[in-house]
Formats: C-alpha cells, structure tokens, sequence
C-alpha cells in the first residue's frame, strides 16, 4: 500500500496540469492566504480595542463557545443555504470562503486580546506617565509586547484554516482536498493516501514557519538576558535579570487556549 | 424539530457511536499521557522533546490522520478503530503538555514532605502530585473531551457513523432539519462531555471549595 501512494507522489504526470499537485497546492495556499488575511483584519483591530479598552470581552467568550460548533456542520449548513444564492464557481468557493474566515476569527480574536491584556500595568501607568496618550500607548508599548501572543493566535488560525480547507473540498472546494474526497469517491487509496500527506506536509510546513515568526515576535527586551543582545553603551546594560515582565513564549505556547476546535 | 421527532432511535445510536469514538480515546489518552508527562517532568531534558513532539503530531488534519492510519495499522479505510486511534492520538497530544503542567503547580514543599514522610516515587505520584494536579489535568481534558466530540464528526466523511452522519447525509439530500440536528446533537453532547469532567474533578478534588 506504501508503495503505491509513494509512486503516485513521485510520477512527475500527478504534478502537472489543472488538476495536479502543483496547482492544487497552489489553490490551497491561496485560499488559506486570502482567509487569514480578512480574519486578521476583521480580529486583530477588535481584540486590540478589547484588550486595551477592557471592554467588549464577552466577544472573546462568544467567539469560544462557537468553536464547539462541529466545524463540518458549520460547512454544510453554510453551503446549503448560500449556494443557491450565489452563481458560477462561486457558489463553490463564497460559502467555503466565509466559513474559513468564521472559524479563523476566534484564534486571532483571542491572542490579540491575550496579549494585550497580560501586559503588565506598571507597564502600562509607566507609559502613560511619561506622557503617552492612549493611542500612542495601544502602539508602541501594548502592541509590541502583545505580539507573541498575537502571532500564537494567527499560528493557531492558519492551522485550523489549512485543515478545514481540506474538507471543505467536499462542498466543491478546489485545493489539495480534492485529492482525498475525489479519491474516496473513487475508492483509490493510493490518491488519497497521497494527498493526506501532501495536506499533513503542508500543515507541518505552515506550523513551523509560524513558530519562527512567533520567536522573531518577541521584543528584544523580554528574551531572557542571555538571548538578549548587549549594548555596551546602554548603562543599565548588562546581566540584570528583566523585573517580571518577561514573557517568553516557547514554540507551541497557547496550543490548549486557541488552537482546538479546528477541523 | 420534526425531523429530529421522527428520527429519535437513528439519533440515540448515533449519538452513543459518537460517545464512544470521542469518549473511549479521551480515556486512553489520559492513560498514555500520564506517564510520558510524569517522565518529562522527571527528566527536564525530555520535556521540550515530548511536547514538540506530541505538538507535532497535533498538526495533521484530522481527515488526513483518519485516512493515513490504514497505512500505519494496517486495517481497512471504514474500520472505527481508525478514528479511535487518531483520536487517541490527538487526546495525548493535548494532555501531555497539560499534565506536565499540572505536575509543575505540586507545591515543591508539598512533595518534599511526602518525601520526608517515607513515600516512594510511585506512591508519591499516585497519592500526592496526582490528585494535586486534578485541575489543571482537568481544565486540559476539558479542551480535549469538546475538541473530540466536535472532531469525530469528521469521520462521517470516510463513512464512519456517527452524529456527523446526520450532517453529510443532511446536506448531501439537502434535509436542513437533519442537517441542523446534527449541529444541535454534537453541541449538546460536547456540553455533556464538558460538564461530566468538570463532575468528576469535583468529586476527586473534595478539598477544593465549591
């Protein structure tokens, strides 16, 4: 059985054209752009207001609690009610397409929010008695130290955007699904063998790159002193240990808080 | 609703499918995640190892793993032991790096003094840092036992019967009030899932105030 999905994998003819591993791929990573893109543009800003403006947090809570939802259930009953509404190929991509933004949101929501919020208020107060307006505080000091966490929470996103791209080739969605509900269709093992590891390849891809962007995310000033880089002409530099505001977050942080209910 | 009244004994059998595939792997991983968590909170060294690891296997899409595990176990595509191990092996991927956790918050002169009073390492584990740990493990089976139920419905899709049976078959004949069954049953079973462990760590944990 290995051997077969292996040479499907490996027969240079499955990798080009419409419907090969290349494009498929291409759509795939397409579409899971396009939907963090709108979900981080419609969640960072709102779990930024809410983590710095305290207000608005049974947002976050909503957005959890819809997570339970059965991710296929939210699928199904989208494509069911839109696609009679929306013509051409877009009755195949619109519904798969907002689904994916609906889930993607919760993750961001709350990392943004998470980060904003574990910021220390001494922090905080320190910005604003130096004369920071609230705004100017939100930028340069709440932002900056959010991120870690926000990125965890956009990590956390694109995982769950990549898996449930792959069912969502059920409702007619293009991508490297396609190989796995088109070769179930068909009884070909060997097809959707190999696309499961194409999508399980591409989902370990994406997880690592977002984990190095998480480690790039952390502010010089809150890695522990022996990551942090010396400045010999700063006069409190030196092997002073940071005062508690510290948060190093090591790869695969926040996994139980946002990253569950995918798929 | 009418369709959910004419159809209670598909949706009782179903649902009890769904609570075992979901349910019987939330146990087994439990099982397995103790005891790697216990080892790589012994052995510091093996605790960036064993989550990263676990984290790792976490990525794979679950219709991916379902699909992919005829290959590692040899059984056929429509066997239910599929998703019960892929399941399984998401469980321990969740709870592992929570029972390190749990393990962490023993207070450190709370296992000194089992230590002085003579307890072993195993008695050690098993009547102090464990039940100290009850909530934190807890809150992660928590997570664990609603991303389960909410996961197993994907199986639906490789043809294992379950509550998400209800959905694919709603959708495929286009029956909205199958379909909406389907998302009603799984969410009330997550809630049922969720409120059993929240149970059980309070019956363990008598000690902590209600």
């Amino acid at each position: 059985m290995i051997a077969s999905v292996w040479s499907w994998l490996t027969d240079p003819a499955n990798w080009r054209g419409a419907g090969g591993i290349s494009s498929r791929l291409g759509e795939h990573l397409g579409y899971s752009a396009v939907v963090i893109l709108i979900a981080a543009a419609i969640a960072i800003p709102l779990g930024l207001w809410s983590g710095h403006s305290g207000r608005g947090r049974w947002l976050i809570s909503a957005a959890n609690a819809a997570r339970a939802v059965p991710t296929i259930g939210l699928l199904f009953a989208t494509s069911l009610w839109l696609g009679p509404h929306v013509t051409g190929d877009l009755a195949f991509t619109v519904p798969s397409i907002l689904v994916l933004v609906l889930l993607a949101i919760p993750p961001i929501l709350a990392g943004a929010y998470a980060g904003v919020e574990a910021v220390d208020p001494a922090v905080r107060d320190a910005a604003r008695g130096m004369g920071l307006t609230g705004p100017q505080v939100l930028r340069k000091v709440e932002v900056p130290l959010a991120l870690p966490l926000l990125v965890s929470g956009l990590r956390s996103a694109v995982l769950q955007v990549v898996a449930t791209a792959t069912i969502a080739a059920y409702v007619g969605l293009g991508g490297l699904g396609r190989y796995l509900i088109d070769g179930l269709a068909s009884g070909r093992y060997a097809v959707m063998a190999g696309g499961a590891v194409l999508v399980s390849g591409l989902a370990l891809v994406a997880d690592l790159v977002m984990a190095a962007l998480q480690r790039l995310a952390a502010s010089p000033g809150l890695l522990p002193p022996g990551r942090r880089k010396r400045r010999s002409d700063r006069p409190d530099a030196g092997p002073d240990p940071p005062h508690g505001t510290t948060v190093d977050v090591p790869a695969g942080q926040d996994r139980e808080g946002s990253r569950t209910h995918r798929r | 609703m009418t369709w959910a009244l004419d159809h209670l004994g598909v949706i009782a059998s179903l649902t009890w499918r769904h609570t075992l595939l979901a349910g019987i792997p939330l146990l087994l991983g439990l099982l397995v995640a103790i005891p790697l968590g216990w080892v790589a909170h012994r052995v510091p060294a093996l605790a960036p190892v064993t989550i990263v690891g676990t984290g790792l296997l976490y990525t794979i899409p679950s219709l991916a793993l379902f699909i992919l595990m005829p290959l590692v176990l040899g059984t056929r595509i429509l066997d239910p032991i599929n998703v019960v191990v892929a399941m399984t092996v998401y469980t321990v991927a969740l709870l592992v790096r929570t029972v390190v956790d749990g393990l962490r918050s023993v207070p450190a002169d709370v296992d000194a003094a089992a230590t002085a009073m003579g307890f072993g390492r195993f008695r050690r584990l098993w009547q102090v840092q464990l039940p100290l740990a009850i909530p934190v493990i807890a809150a992660g089976l928590r997570v664990a036992a609603v991303s389960n139920v909410s996961i197993v419905s994907i199986a639906s899709l490789i043809g294992v019967a379950q509550l998400g049976s209800l959905l694919t078959d709603g959708y495929n004949r286009a029956i909205a009030g199958e379909l909406l069954t389907g998302i009603v049953a799984a969410l009330l079973l997550a809630l049922v899932f969720d409120l059993v462990v929240v149970g059980t760590a309070r019956l363990l944990t008598p000690w902590r105030s209600p």
